[in-house]
């Protein structure tokens, strides 16, 4: 079992400390914010659950709060990158994503603007506080948008290099920005590539592709599998937007099957691409599927009591794993 | 797809024209705004009619106001539509793109032949501006209520690379029933964008009726000046008193300028008609229009 503490989550036996990944956020941006007098962050209300308190302390002039009014604050972000500064803006992910949906699409997509929305305590971080507070239909609304690329890190180090990798990569971004803690497993050196899953483990029974906080419980799957005879690939979903449509299409043919799994709601998000893939394939490359992701209102829970509502565990994905294998 | 470059001949023209406004007395600006506005007007007629579509009452209301602002106010460079430093003009009320084009190609930021293109397949000229296709253009707009927070935007950059650089937005006062021009012009005070001038075209009719039959505005000047602009309320299309009320703030303030106009200005059947929102004119009535605005 792999039964998740406040400080710990178990894989395999060993117990792994878990981080919140707006620590490695904020100390990035600052990080990075010292030598390049560009970036600035623009933010609604939120420096303190954006975790912007070191940035403002440092750079006071550069930290925009607009207050309680998003709609404002990503048209804001447009103008700064208008004038050739690097905005995140930062705001809760239902927030920013939901009451600035106009102004993530005209403004900053189809504007073309390097604007980077940073969704922060996306998917149901939020737990309690409840779906108002939820982003977990960010992925279907944001992945229909042309060149907005949709950005979901695992971990610290993938939220170091994400952070640093925006600011260098001259478009729009939607960053995810974890609060519910995880452990650190994609491994040091590991390269960051704009469109590509990074292969946590190898396998070839079947093929787990896990986005952002869903990615340490697919490779506590991976362990359950083990013990089962199962051999399972875990592809780290680093990007959905753009698709690495490849990783897909060679998952398909060299595995019998493949469950995704996302913190979000399975309308549009992760799995919903990879159907819009496999679909498209012949005979026996389409191979079967199963979307694991919430699918209507959470009711009042903790977030991981959430995530075993909505069968967010390696215990569910394994379970998932063997469906599919059983119908191949 | 091409890519809009520059004009020589119409740059050295806004040049030109930039120099003699530059020298002129109060009596010769206005007499050479208003030509250049006619002028605009006739070619908005002729785009309108050609694409059987448009929004001709707005690109009527607002082209004065525009063309003084490309004429004779904004520091830019139309051979160098990106340059760091200068103003930003953005067009909230991105329906009325039959005027900013016409301004930009009079003013050499491309090619006037290309006006002809406007709505057409394909065409860099949508029916709401694209500034990844038309040079001159800051941000692509057309629902409305988007202009004036990223200007915001644009503004504060300017105070942070200390650029010296204004920025000017023009919004529909029909567009003020938007929610989010009200939080932009919060924050537009609260950080003390006295480099910003919002211009609301207060022509008083929206797409279905007249503004105050609709979601009434007035008193128009005390709700801006009680969000913390310094109100200033001209005839839209007074060029004298237009270029008083472009000038920068006096007060630390945000400017706000309501620029009382008239829908379908400069043609007698169009004027203050609330169905000439986006109604195409007859080919007779083209005839008629180009006849009074000759």
């Amino acid at each position: 079992m792999s039964a998740p503490t406040a400080n710990s989550y178990l894989i395999d036996g060993v117990e792994l400390p878990v981080f919140d990944n707006r620590v490695a956020f904020a100390n990035t941006l600052i990080e990075l914010a010292r030598t390049d007098e560009r970036i600035v962050a623009v933010c609604n209300d939120s420096v303190g659950s954006s975790n912007l308190g070191g940035f403002r302390e440092e750079f006071p002039d550069r930290l925009i709060n607009v207050g309680i009014a998003e709609q404002n604050m990503v048209g804001v972000g447009a103008g700064l990158a208008n004038a050739g500064m690097i905005p995140f803006v930062c705001a809760a992910g239902p927030f920013l994503s939901g009451r600035a949906t106009e102004q993530v699409k005209a403004d900053v997509a189809y504007s073309y603007f390097p604007v980077i929305l940073c969704a922060m305590s996306p998917g149901m971080a939020y737990g309690e506080l409840g779906p108002t507070h939820h982003s977990v239909e960010d992925l279907s609304w944001m992945r229909a948008l042309p060149n907005l690329d949709i950005v979901m890190p695992a971990d610290e180090l993938q939220t170091q290099q994400a952070v640093r990798w925006a600011v260098d990569a001259g478009r729009p971004v939607y960053l995810r920005v974890g609060r519910h803690k995880v452990p650190n497993l994609v491994a040091d050196g590991t390269p960051f590539t704009r469109g590509a899953f990074v292969e946590m483990t190898s396998g070839n029974d079947v093929t787990i592709i896990a986005a952002g906080s869903m990615v340490s419980r697919a490779i506590a799957a991976v362990s359950i599998l083990k013990q089962q005879g199962v051999s399972a690939r875990v592809l780290n979903a680093t990007f959905i937007a753009p698709l690495d449509v490849e990783a897909i299409k060679k998952a398909a043919k060299e595995t019998r099957g493949i469950v995704t799994v996302e913190e979000a709601n399975v309308a549009g998000g992760l799995g919903a691409a990879v159907a819009s893939v496999l679909g498209t394939l012949e005979g026996a490359s389409r191979v079967p599927l199963r979307i694991v992701g919430t699918d209507d209102w959470s009711p009042t829970l903790s977030t991981d009591a959430l995530y075993t509502h909505f069968g967010l565990t390696a215990e569910n994905i394994a379970q998932q794993v063997n469906e599919v294998l059983a119908r191949d | 797809m091409t890519v809009l470059a520059a004009n020589p001949v119409d740059v050295a023209a806004w040049g030109e024209l930039r120099s003699q406004l530059n020298t002129a007395d109060s009596n010769r600006k206005a007499e050479l705004l208003a030509n250049q506005a006619r002028l605009a007007r006739r070619q908005i007629i002729q785009m309108i009619d050609g694409a059987g579509q448009g929004h001709i009452g707005g690109d009527f209301s607002v082209i004065d106001v525009m063309t003084t602002l490309f004429s004779a106010v904004l520091n830019i460079d139309p051979a160098n539509p990106t340059m760091d430093n200068r103003d930003r003009f953005i067009l909230s009320k991105g329906h009325c793109s039959a005027a900013l084009y016409t301004t930009l190609a009079f003013n050499g930021f491309f090619d006037r032949a290309e006006l002809s293109t406007f709505m057409a397949p394909y065409s860099a000229l949508n029916g709401h501006p694209n500034r990844n296709k038309v040079p001159g253009v800051e941000t692509n707009t057309g629902p409305l209520g988007h202009g004036l927070p990223v200007g915001v935007g644009t503004a504060i950059a300017a105070k942070l690379k200390k650029t010296g650089a204004r920025t000017f937005v023009i919004l529909g006062d029909g567009e003020m029933q938007e929610g989010s021009n009200w939080e932009a012009l919060m924050s537009a005070a609260h950080f003390k964008l006295d480099n910003l001038t919002a211009i609301v075209d207060r022509n008083r009719l929206q797409q279905g009726a007249r503004t105050e039959d609709t979601n009434g505005l007035d008193p128009l000047d005390e709700k801006l000046a009680a969000f913390g602009l310094e109100v200033r309320e001209i005839d839209g299309h007074d060029f004298v008193a237009l270029l008083k009320a472009l000038e920068p703030s006096t007060t630390g303030k945000p400017v706000a300028i309501i620029a009382n106009t008239k829908k379908g200005k400069g043609v007698s059947f169009i004027e203050d008609r609330v169905e000439w929102h986006h109604k195409v004119p007859s080919k007779d009535q083209v005839v008629q229009a180009l006849e009074e605005l000759s």
